[in-house]
């Protein structure tokens, strides 16, 4: 199976909302998109669904051009962000519903509805009805009901969103194994960068109604190839400045700057910005060779056991991200401890041109 | 008993005075209405609603008016279901004129529709027939129905559209089996206000209508100007016009409080 777009657009009124995209997905592993809200990852997937037809382009199936084929025609399912189900159905007749529609033998149709029922734990529910089930099992009836038919492929338009943090890691730890050996394309909406790198398998970073990069999940994360896939693909965000080269040394403001190796230091002399992780901006000094920065910290927080400080430099906003539980004071100057070798150099026109790192 | 409460108590008696007057009537005879004033029936009688259940010109009142009623009701609901959804669902050139409009409709009083309707009822054959009066209901019933449906249908989000037709639903079969049940506490509470509004409704039913459709509203004044004072039978018709609509907002209370809770009511 596999599924492609070829120069689609979408246009609605005089908005752009997707511009010419072409992309294909395959079997195997999660095809993770990847983007803020409003970026365009739904379009995507109701563009590929047939929910909603391109401006201009075609989608392809299988070597099938299935531009104009309704959603009804195309076997697919569709898991949204918002817990949907048949409300007057009980559990069991809503995952049956698309075997039904189908025309399946009833006595099919209840092993199989069985067989998901017991895969998602939904064993004891199915007399229920989804009102009466918490905002998981609600959520994994609807994954059930997207897995009980034998569709070529399946989209999850952030399914995972809406669940309490304790249940989203629970599903996200159980989806790949439910949806892997099924033979069918998965695509998975996400906005959360820390989701796609946990869920691995291959990602295309949505940017304003285009796509700014598509590689394996780890690799692009490794190396976003501009600007903007640097900033949609890093949770908290990341660190961006200017700075100048000048032979073997880049000069971030006028006290600060660090020498380059190899690649960085084979470019040729200018303006760059620089794009650092915040996890290695850390408060503590690390083992590598590192850079000194003072700043005064705006805004701290905790998330499970790292610490997030923010900090200015003068007019730059800089974030940190460390492991552990730091004191900051909000008010205060800290030094914070940032890593060349880490560092992303990125050319005037926004895209990469070299790593820190590409001496290593 | 805390004096608060006496203030509520006091209205509900207020409200249910003429209620108690009327089903207190309807009991007494003609004589002793006229006679003075009196609480209570000092002669109870049963001959008012034998008379109603046994004379044709007065059960067959209420038959076609329930006829004519329930005819409107089901066209009211069959064209205002397709309609609120398109109005809940896609945005069209002129959709909230459109809505706008269909409401205004509403605005004008019947009597500017009844010479009209009575006109051409006749030219085409339909006077004194029960689709007439129907279908003039309809001038004041679709809007309401499309209304308190469009209110209950966004209500529903897109996204079970779209889950259905993934799921390999065609549209009519989800608008039915899936749609159509979603929103059924909607559909109850626009059929209520359907049944109501051809049910109270007099002037309309009485042009359109000479004989054979005759609705029993119509038959209540007829009875006054040519028979005399036959209070007791009118205030017992009276009491039999009130129960189809309190059998029906029993069956359709709750639905009644979740469209006030949509604001659609």
């Amino acid at each position: 199976m596999s599924l492609e777009l070829r120069n689609v657009t979408k246009k609605v009124g005089g908005e752009t909302h997707i511009y010419e995209t072409s992309i294909s997905f395959d079997v195997g592993g999660f095809n993770i998109l990847l983007g803020a809200t409003n970026a365009g990852k739904s379009t995507l997937i109701k563009l590929m669904a047939g929910l909603e037809k391109p401006s201009s382009g075609e989608v392809w199936v299988d070597g099938d051009n299935v531009t104009g084929v309704s959603p009804q025609k195309r076997n697919i399912a569709l898991v949204h962000q918002f817990f949907v189900n048949y409300p007057h159905m009980t559990v069991f007749e809503n995952i049956a519903s698309p075997l039904r529609v189908q025309g399946i033998a009833k006595s099919e149709v209840e092993a199989r509805v069985e067989e998901a029922a017991n895969i998602l734990q939904l064993g004891p529910m199915l007399k229920r009805r989804p009102q009466e089930l918490s905002g998981g099992q609600q959520q994994r009836t609807a994954l059930a009901r997207a897995i009980v038919k034998k569709s070529k492929a399946i989209f999850l338009d952030e399914p995972l969103a809406n669940l309490d943090y304790k249940l989203r890691e629970e599903l996200r730890e159980q989806l790949p194994a439910l949806l892997s050996g099924r033979g069918t394309v998965v695509i998975y909406a996400t906005s959360e960068p820390t989701e796609a790198l946990l869920l691995g398998g291959r990602t295309a970073l949505v940017y304003e109604g285009r796509i700014t990069q598509m590689g394996g999940t780890t690799e692009i994360y490794r190396t976003p190839s501009n600007l903007t896939s640097a900033r949609v693909f890093s949770d908290p965000p990341i660190n961006l400045a200017p700075v100048t080269k000048r032979g073997d040394r880049v000069f971030l403001g006028e006290h600060l700057s660090w020498t380059v190796f190899e690649k960085a230091a084979a470019l040729p002399d200018g303006s760059y910005t620089v794009g650092i992780r915040p996890h290695f901006v850390t408060p503590t000094e690390p083992l590598d060779r590192s850079v000194a920065l003072r700043g005064r910290v705006q805004i701290t927080e905790l998330s499970g056991s790292e610490s997030i400080a923010h900090f200015a430099i003068g007019e730059q906003t800089w974030v940190s991200l460390a492991t552990g539980i730091h004191a900051y004071r909000v008010g205060e100057e800290h030094e914070f401890h940032m890593i060349p070798g880490q560092c992303f150099y990125f050319a005037e026109n926004g895209e990469l041109a070299a790593k820190g790192r590409d001496h290593v | 008993m805390r004096p608060r409460s006496l203030v509520p108590l006091l209205y509900i008696i207020f409200l249910f005075l003429p209620i108690y007057w009327l089903v207190a009537m309807s009991f007494k005879t003609t004589n002793e209405i006229l006679g003075g004033f009196s609480l209570f029936p000092q002669q109870w009688t049963f001959d008012n609603y034998l008379t109603i259940f046994t004379d044709p010109t007065w059960y067959w009142g209420y038959i076609n008016s329930i006829i004519y009623v329930s005819m409107n009701t089901v066209i009211s609901l069959a064209a205002a279901l397709p309609a609120a959804y398109a109005f809940s669902r896609f945005s069209f050139l002129g959709d909230k004129h459109l809505f706008f409009w269909l409401f205004t409709n509403r605005m004008a009083p019947a009597a500017v529709f009844a010479l009209p309707f009575f006109q051409l009822y006749s030219a085409v054959g339909l006077f004194d027939t029960h689709l007439a009066v129907a279908l003039a209901h309809c001038l004041f019933n679709i809007p309401l129905a499309v209304w308190i449906l469009e209110g209950f249908m966004s209500g529903v989000p897109k996204e079970l559209d779209e889950t259905a037709y993934v799921d390999g639903y065609s549209f009519p079969r989800f608008f039915v089996t899936v749609f159509i049940p979603t929103i059924k506490a909607g559909v109850g509470v626009a059929a209520f206000f359907c049944f109501m509004f051809s049910w109270v409704e007099l002037l309309l039913a009485k042009t359109l209508t000479a004989v054979e459709a005759k609705p029993i509203a119509a038959v209540m004044t007829r009875t006054a100007s040519s028979a005399g004072y036959e209070l007791g039978l009118l205030a017992a018709a009276g009491v039999l016009t009130i129960i189809p609509g309190a059998i029906v907002i029993y069956f359709v209370r709750n639905y009644i409080a979740k469209g006030f809770a949509l604001g659609r009511v």
